[in-house]
């Protein structure tokens, strides 16, 4: 069971306080986007082994959702950010450099 | 015999005796004791049945590794199988009794078995158990379960309770023995907080019973200092009778606080969970002893070397007066010496190596004239339900009986196995050692926590370090590293001084004789739990199960209670003898948690009887409660299904009520419906966006139905919205609903729309809300009188604050139900008293509560929709014939582009209709309705499916609506509905609104 | 009109190892606002008369104080009766600020546990470390209880305050009870 900090309360707790809510940084497509970009938003989702980004919920805790850079093997966290943000900020993407040195996960790396 | 002796037994306390019973008859122990102790004091080798063949078995160990001596313990409530009596301390008039037998223990029938050992290998079920096929049914399963589980399932309500507690620390140290006590105090003098548990009773682990000296002091003193030492530290916490059970991801460790086990009669639970987070996991597990695999060696009588040495020094218990012992390695002289001590015959050690010289343990055997015979083995021990000897034979040779031996009892050692589970529970990896042929943690792949670094800290005889001196070392240093590793700096203490004593090496034996013969196979046991042989792990891989885990699965070695603690690495190192192939390279099957069985209790912790789950309950809960209510569970929700009188039946109640609505007045308890304020500048914005419909036109003091999508296009919620001002909405949502639906607007506010400014909170327990519905609903609020609720000044989707009955209220004019009905809102702490007020003032009115079940009646009759009813997640509005509520003038909204996907188009869609019956009676719910041909399963097609159907009262009929292909253009046509009781309902497409079509009653 | 009644009517129960008293009718006011903004602050310190709490702190007195919820939330605690002054109050002091101010005193139910294993009660069924040198005075905290959520803080030292959702009132202070148990005492702290 992991344990996250939510980076807008600040509080350390374990993962029932908190809602996964699947992968970060999904670009919305409304009416008038093509099929493949709707497909894209909607169903296609990265799977990766190593780093990956997503959404959680504080959900017990302030209630906000905040992002989390993960490795799916190690479960080691690199960092929680922000949730009102389009990509990971670079001082999340540099530390996970430092340790993963060949990591890319969608066109980040 | 084994027997109680007159000296020893450090742990017993002799002034005091306990009585108990074993298979109904009355024994004595001492308190101190455990199950085990107190039965071998009694003489009682005998103590239960083997799985498979039924075979006569007894206790082989002293601890939590025990195969063989579990046991059915107490009774009604507080009964339990498969208890190891190795573990089980003794309390007066515990009550026991051995498994697996019919109709007795000593005669067994299903002893049969045994006897057709040979004819039931490895796979034996499998193979025999798969043809003819339709024998599985009604012969073969009922004969395997009849056969299977070791104990009794338990009949009574556990009469125990359990509990949780989350405890923190920087550093846990897992297991009290020597090395963890020493590991316990060099973490804690840095300052760490520690937490130390120890599985038993007691501290100090093996080192009291196997000796040696700390600091020139006996270790069993040094035990008792470092006790001391360490409760007198504020930063420590230490815990006997808590198992560490599982290492999880991020330091996270259950621990299985047994409380009461050992005095039932206390108060207080029996078990506590504790949910540990640790900085930095320090396991001090200790070792276990290997079995050696010669034929007979379950024989009861047979037991570890060490497991006779604690029953010797612990407890004062002779596990025999001829003891021959059995070895690979020194450490089982020690056995030896415990019982020459003890004043016992060691008819002779049969040492399976053959050593240049001899090392100082051997040298001292044989000083103390015990008869050592080096590179001899055991051919097969003799006797059934008790050792009455050993024949002797060359390690080296085929099994040739060179004599044979009296005995009572034989200690047998193949060597020691660190107890790697935690270790290894959240992925740390293991090492062989071929100098003691071990799996040993490979230090350097320990398990990694949140921050990428290892959290996990093997030492002591779990490290691998079985002599004294570096076993202190090890955790001395591995103690100071895990405070490290938590930000705690250690001064310069240096390691306790001890010496170990020069052993030689252990020499690996897997099979005794190394070269034993088909007849010795069979009868060598790796796996006493299970019944597996050697020769079931070489028939596994003669027959292709060369993977660890299939040849695991296969024969079932390691797969009962034990896991396997005894029999994991003998039955590897055959099977990578068969395969020809190095152990290493075979590998080991996974360890899992919890490291031995924990009861269900402790895991479901408070969760029982009333606080089983959180039920929610509305003001008026206990009203509802004490007038009838026959309830339905709604989420986590309790609401009345219907108000039941004396002498109705359900059903009746709920017509009674039905037809009251429509004809008097009806109240219903509405405040479980979600209620959320949206307020700000984008409210409207915002709601549009939520809403299929448009929010943003809707005037204050007007409400609006809405219905809401998920992205996906699929309807997950419905409800009406009121504006309450230009910036504040408040929206209603299904019951149960309001938390997920509060979670779903923060989630766009916060995750894609955060530049919108909205503020959203969930009020909807500051209201309870009653809905005032009927013919008579009118008059009951002027009845109250107050605010004026007339057509005129409240028309139909209207709201208005005012009071009624000197209550404030917010009064919503909206109807579920196709009445005269309003919705009232009054703060919570006031609802029963408004509740109260409502059915004064009715009781001329023809008032009566109703439930759910008339609430659904009514609305079906109306052909509104009922999300989770007409909806299950794959339901877009279009197939509810719901176009009106979604807005065309929008440019988006959530779901909107979804519903533009060729799926959601087609019109095969089904499409929803209302069905009634040609003959009036009611329509399964749920019943599927054919078409012609079938499908290429060979299944009838299917054209549609009733989502909800009941007999309505005001109709005197079945109503029903459902999904059916092309159903609205397919009006008075006839489809068939086969029911699951063989007869097929025919029924007519008709329009789903049953009742009032026109809306006349609403609108008064 | 006074026929208000809280959740469970001001129930104590003192049969185990902690004693469990429903706290009746304890005014609650939730106000949403950027927490950075003055006029926010000073709208529920005018209301309190207390200071701001900082942040996952609270502050507060007797049936006032402040509970810092979120980046843009407080709980307001303020006398049941008061509630509808000190929102229209609070109302005031807002004016134009982008804001949501609302009563949600029915909407939860307020609990005293207290005693002298009062923490280790709590730490039985919230994932929290409440150890006395980590769980302090004036730290507020929202988390899991058992199956639902709940937020506490100490009242004093050995008493905590912990608030739950109105619905599930009976089912907190039945878990309190159960995890107060006669002869349930851990002895850690």
């Amino acid at each position: 069971m992991l344990i996250l900090t939510c980076p807008n309360c600040g509080q350390t707790g374990e993962e029932t306080e908190f809602h996964a809510g699947g992968e970060a940084h999904l670009k919305r497509f409304g009416p008038g986007s093509s099929d493949g970009d709707f497909e894209e938003y909607l169903f296609m989702r990265e799977n990766p082994k190593g780093v990956h980004f997503e959404r959680w919920r504080h959900v017990y805790g302030c209630g906000k959702w905040f992002h989390a850079a993960r490795c799916t093997t190690t479960l080691e966290v690199f960092g929680t950010y922000s949730a009102q943000v389009t990509e990971p900020p670079k001082e999340i993407c540099d530390k996970i450099s430092k340790k993963r040195p060949d990591w890319s996960w969608r066109a980040f790396s | 015999m084994s027997t109680r002796l007159a000296t020893g037994g450090r742990l017993l306390n002799k002034d005091k005796a306990v009585r108990f019973t074993f298979n109904g008859q009355q024994m004595r122990g001492f308190e101190g004791d455990t199950l085990a102790s107190a039965l071998l004091a009694n003489d009682q080798m005998l103590v239960g049945r083997s799985f498979k063949y039924h075979r006569p078995r007894g206790i082989v160990a002293a601890g939590p590794e025990e195969p063989n001596a579990l046991v059915n313990l107490g009774v009604e409530g507080k009964f339990e199988p498969n208890q190891r009596a190795t573990t089980t301390e003794l309390f007066e008039g515990l009550l026991a009794t051995s498994q697996n037998h019919w109709p007795s223990l000593e005669f067994d029938v299903g002893a049969i078995n045994a006897k057709l050992s040979r004819f039931m290998p490895a796979g034996f079920y499998y193979k025999m158990f798969i043809h003819p096929r339709p024998l599985w049914k009604h012969v073969y399963e009922p004969f395997i379960r009849q056969a299977a589980g070791l104990g009794q399932a338990p009949k009574g309500r556990d009469q125990d309770t359990y509990e949780h507690f989350h405890a923190f620390c920087d550093v846990l140290v897992v297991g009290g023995g020597i090395a963890g006590l020493i590991a316990a105090r060099s973490a804690a003098k840095t300052g760490a907080r520690v937490l130390l548990i120890e599985q038993t009773a007691h501290w100090g682990g093996r080192a009291p019973v196997d000796g040696g000296d700390v600091d020139g002091k006996p270790v069993d003193n040094v035990v008792d200092e470092l006790v001391s030492e360490l409760e007198a530290m504020p930063n420590v916490t230490m815990r006997t009778r808590l198992m560490g059970a599982g290492v999880y991801d991020h330091g996270y460790v259950l621990g299985y606080e047994r409380l009461n086990d050992h005095a039932p009669e206390t108060d207080g639970p029996r078990h506590r969970l504790w949910r540990i987070r640790a900085g930095h996991v320090v396991t001090a597990t200790g070792a276990i002893e290997r079995p050696l695999s010669f034929a007979g060696n379950d024989i009861p009588g047979v037991m570890l070397a060490s497991a006779v040495r604690d029953y010797v020094v612990n407890y004062g218990v002779s596990s025999g007066d001829r003891t021959v012992i059995v070895t690979n390695n020194d450490d089982a002289y020690r056995t030896a010496s415990a019982l020459k001590f003890a004043g016992l015959d060691v008819p002779a050690i049969l040492d399976a190596r053959v050593l240049p010289v001899d090392s100082p343990l051997i040298a001292e055997a044989k000083a103390a004239g015990i008869r050592v015979l080096m590179g001899h083995g055991v051919s097969k021990v003799l006797g059934g339900k008790r050792v009455t000897g050993v024949a002797v034979c060359s390690q080296a040779g085929e099994g040739a009986v060179l004599e044979e031996i009296a005995c009572d009892a034989v200690a047998m050692s193949g060597g020691w196995s660190p107890v790697v589970h935690l270790w290894s529970h959240c992925g740390g990896k293991l090492l062989w050692d071929n100098d003691f042929a071990m799996f040993r943690p490979d230090v350097d792949k320990a398990p990694t926590g949140a921050e990428g670094s290892a959290f996990v800290s093997p030492v002591g005889s779990a490290n691998g370090h079985f002599g004294l001196a570096e076993l202190v070392g090890d955790a001395h240093a591995m103690g100071h590293a895990a405070a490290r590793a938590t930000g705690h700096k250690p001064g310069k203490v240096s390691a306790p001084d001890a010496s170990s004593v020069e052993e030689a090496a252990m020499a690996p034996v897997w099979l005794m004789p190394q070269g034993a013969g088909a007849a010795l196979r069979g009868k060598a046991w790796l796996d006493y739990q299970n019944d597996v042989k050697v020769s079931d792990v070489q028939l596994a891989a003669q027959e292709g199960f060369e993977s660890v885990e299939h040849a695991k699965r296969y024969t079932t070695l390691g797969m009962a209670t034990d896991q396997g603690k005894l029999s994991n690495i003998n039955g590897l190192a055959i099977l990578s003898d068969a395969l020809n192939q190095p152990i290493p390279q075979t590998g080991t099957t996974t360890f899992r948690p919890p490291y031995t069985p924990i009861s269900m209790g402790a895991i479901a912790g408070e969760a029982r009887g009333t606080v089983f789950q959180p039920i929610r309950r509305t003001p008026m809960h206990e009203w509802h409660d004490k007038n009838g209510a026959d309830w339905e569970p709604v989420g986590h929700w309790r609401r009345p299904y219907a108000y039941v009188r004396n002498g109705e039946t359900v059903h009746d109640a709920v017509m009674r009520e039905t037809r009251n609505v429509r004809e008097n007045l009806g109240l219903l308890d509405a405040s479980t419906l979600g209620k959320l304020v949206v307020k700000g500048p984008d409210a409207g914005k915002f709601l549009d966006m939520l809403y299929t419909n448009m929010m943003s036109t809707l005037k204050p003091g007007k409400c609006r139905y809405g219905l809401m999508c998920g992205e996906n296009g699929f309807l997950i919620d419905d409800g009406v919205v009121a504006r309450i001002d230009d910036d504040t909405f408040l929206c209603h949502t299904t019951t149960g609903g309001a938390e997920r639906i509060h979670g779903h607007m923060e989630e766009w506010l916060q995750t894609e729309w955060w530049d919108m400014q909205v503020y959203v909170a969930n009020v909807t327990e500051q209201y309870a809300q009653v809905a005032v519905v009927g013919p008579n609903a009118r008059k009951a609020l002027e009845a109250l009188g107050g605010m004026d609720v007339s057509a005129e000044a409240l028309g139909f989707m209207e709201w208005a604050d005012g009071t009624l009955g000197g209550f404030d209220v917010r009064a919503y004019r909206i109807s579920f139900s196709g009445e005269l009905s309003y919705e009232i809102a009054v703060h919570a702490s006031k609802g029963q008293a408004f509740w109260d007020a409502l059915m004064a003032v009715g009781a001329d009115l023809g008032v009566m509560p109703y439930g759910t079940e008339a609430l659904h009646i009514l609305r079906a009759e109306k052909g509104f929709i009922m999300i989770g009813d007409e909806t299950d997640g794959t339901v877009i509005p279009q197939d509810l014939g719901l176009h009106w509520a979604l807005s065309k003038k929008k440019e988006d909204y959530l779901g909107k582009r979804a519903q533009e996907r060729p799926h959601m188009i087609d019109p095969e869609r089904w499409k929803l209709v209302g069905l009634e019956t040609l003959d009036g009676s009611d329509l399964p719910d749920g019943a599927y309705a054919v078409a012609e041909g079938t499908n290429d399963n060979g299944q009838r097609n299917m054209q549609g499916r009733v989502t909800s159907s009941y007999h309505s009262p005001n109709l005197n009929k079945g109503i029903a609506m459902g999904l059916v292909l092309h159903g609205p253009d397919r009006m008075g046509e006839v489809i068939d509905f086969p029911g699951t009781d063989g007869t097929t309902y025919r029924a007519r497409i008709v329009s789903p609104v049953f009742y009032d079509p026109d809306g006349e009653k609403q609108n008064v | 009109m006074s026929n208000a009644v809280s959740a469970l009517n001001g129930v104590t129960w003192a049969q185990g190892i902690a004693t469990v008293t429903e706290v009746p009718l304890q005014g609650m006011i939730t106000l949403r606002g950027q927490l950075t903004d003055a006029k926010v602050k000073k709208a529920a310190m005018s209301a309190t008369s207390l200071e701001m709490p900082g942040h996952g702190q609270a502050n507060c007195v007797d049936d006032r104080g402040i509970c810092w919820m979120s980046p843009d939330e407080l709980l307001v605690l303020c006398p049941y009766d008061a509630v509808s002054t000190n929102l229209k109050q609070m109302q005031g002091v807002l004016g134009d600020v982008h804001s949501l101010c609302v009563n949600v005193s029915d909407a939860r139910a307020v609990f005293d546990l207290s005693g002298d294993n009062a923490r280790e009660v709590l730490a039985k069924l919230v994932p929290v470390d409440l150890a006395p040198d980590q769980f302090t005075v004036g730290m507020f905290r929202r988390t899991r209880m058992a199956q639902v959520p709940a937020a506490f803080w100490l009242h004093d030292n050995d008493s905590f305050r912990i608030i739950c959702f109105r619905s599930q009132a009976q089912y907190v202070f039945d878990l309190l009870t159960v995890a107060s148990q006669r002869g349930s005492a851990v002895d850690v702290f």
